[in-house]
């Protein structure tokens, strides 16, 4: 009887911290602790040479302006080698005239893919999937997408967690659904009952005593 | 980018962060900020340095070795 093994991969998860690597990428050998004290982030692409990822890194290119006011890295992966990220860059440059900022990881051996869990069987048993994972200065990660192969992401909203989160993390507030930058912040619910009589009296702008907004 | 060739020799792009080391500064933050290169290309950029025994570490903080200083354009 043939016997069937099941591989259980595991996953990062919010709030852990990010698994450490040492991986050759376009700017050399990086580790993942290179990036302490930097929010990063970390993104894969399924292959270089392809449409919908040429299309990808041209608007995180564009998109790297932005975030580097934001104190933002970038550093891409995909099962490709060092080789094939420089001459897919080169086209880039030379048929789009984006340049491309930031390193690339070259993924050969799935080791740094394979701790982020970026190989979906799936989707593609040899191909990364479309992966988002934002890591904080302190390497904890804080937000993690993923987009099958078919559909390119949208930079906007990439923007707009990152200044959710450090707009989270400097006020001590949460941020409602479609927040952008000027709107009003969700204030903690209240923990006690003394807080939650309080709460309406305080100034804010309060659907009940557990929903209040403010500006910042 | 690597800050060391396949022969060895720092790459002509990295001579600025060893010209920094020798003006004194010792830490890749340091570093960083005086070459406006981000983070962590200069502390990949000073592993590799270190690797080829150009500069030497100790807790963090850096400096030329006799081979680094006699490569200072």
């Amino acid at each position: 009887m043939e016997e069937q093994v099941e591989q259980v991969v595991s996953m990062p998860r919010l709030g852990e911290k990010a698994p450490e690597f040492e991986a050759p990428t376009t700017h050399g050998v990086l580790k993942l602790s290179d990036f302490k004290g930097s929010w990063l982030i970390i993104f894969s692409h399924p292959a270089d040479f392809t449409p919908v990822c040429t299309t990808e890194f041209m608007a995180f290119a564009q998109l790297y302006p932005e975030l580097k006011k934001r104190g933002v890295e970038l550093l891409g992966l995909s099962v490709d080698s060092v080789t094939s990220h420089i001459a897919w860059i080169r086209n880039i440059e030379e048929k789009t005239g984006v340049k491309i900022p930031f390193p690339v990881i070259a993924d050969l051996n799935k080791d740094v893919s394979m701790k982020f869990g970026m190989v979906h069987p799936g989707q593609s048993k040899t191909e990364t999937v479309r992966c988002v994972f934002v890591i904080d200065p302190n390497q904890v990660i804080r937000l993690i997408l993923y987009y099958p192969l078919t559909t390119g992401r949208n930079m906007d909203e990439i923007l707009r967690v990152i200044d959710a989160l450090q707009t989270t993390d400097a006020n001590k507030v949460a941020t409602p659904a479609n927040w952008r930058p000027g709107d009003m912040v969700i204030v903690p619910p209240p923990s006690t009952q003394e807080m939650a009589e309080e709460r309406l009296n305080q100034g804010y702008e309060c659907v009940d005593w557990y929903f209040c907004k403010r500006k910042l | 980018m690597p800050c060391v060739s396949p022969d060895g020799k720092p790459t002509e792009s990295r001579p600025g962060m060893l010209r920094d080391l020798r003006e004194g500064k010792t830490s890749a933050a340091a570093v960083a900020a005086a070459a406006d290169m981000p983070l962590y290309r200069v502390r990949s950029g000073l592993r590799d340095l270190t690797e080829a025994d150009y500069v030497s570490e100790s807790d963090g903080s850096y400096s030329l070795t006799e081979q680094g200083t006699g490569a200072v354009p």
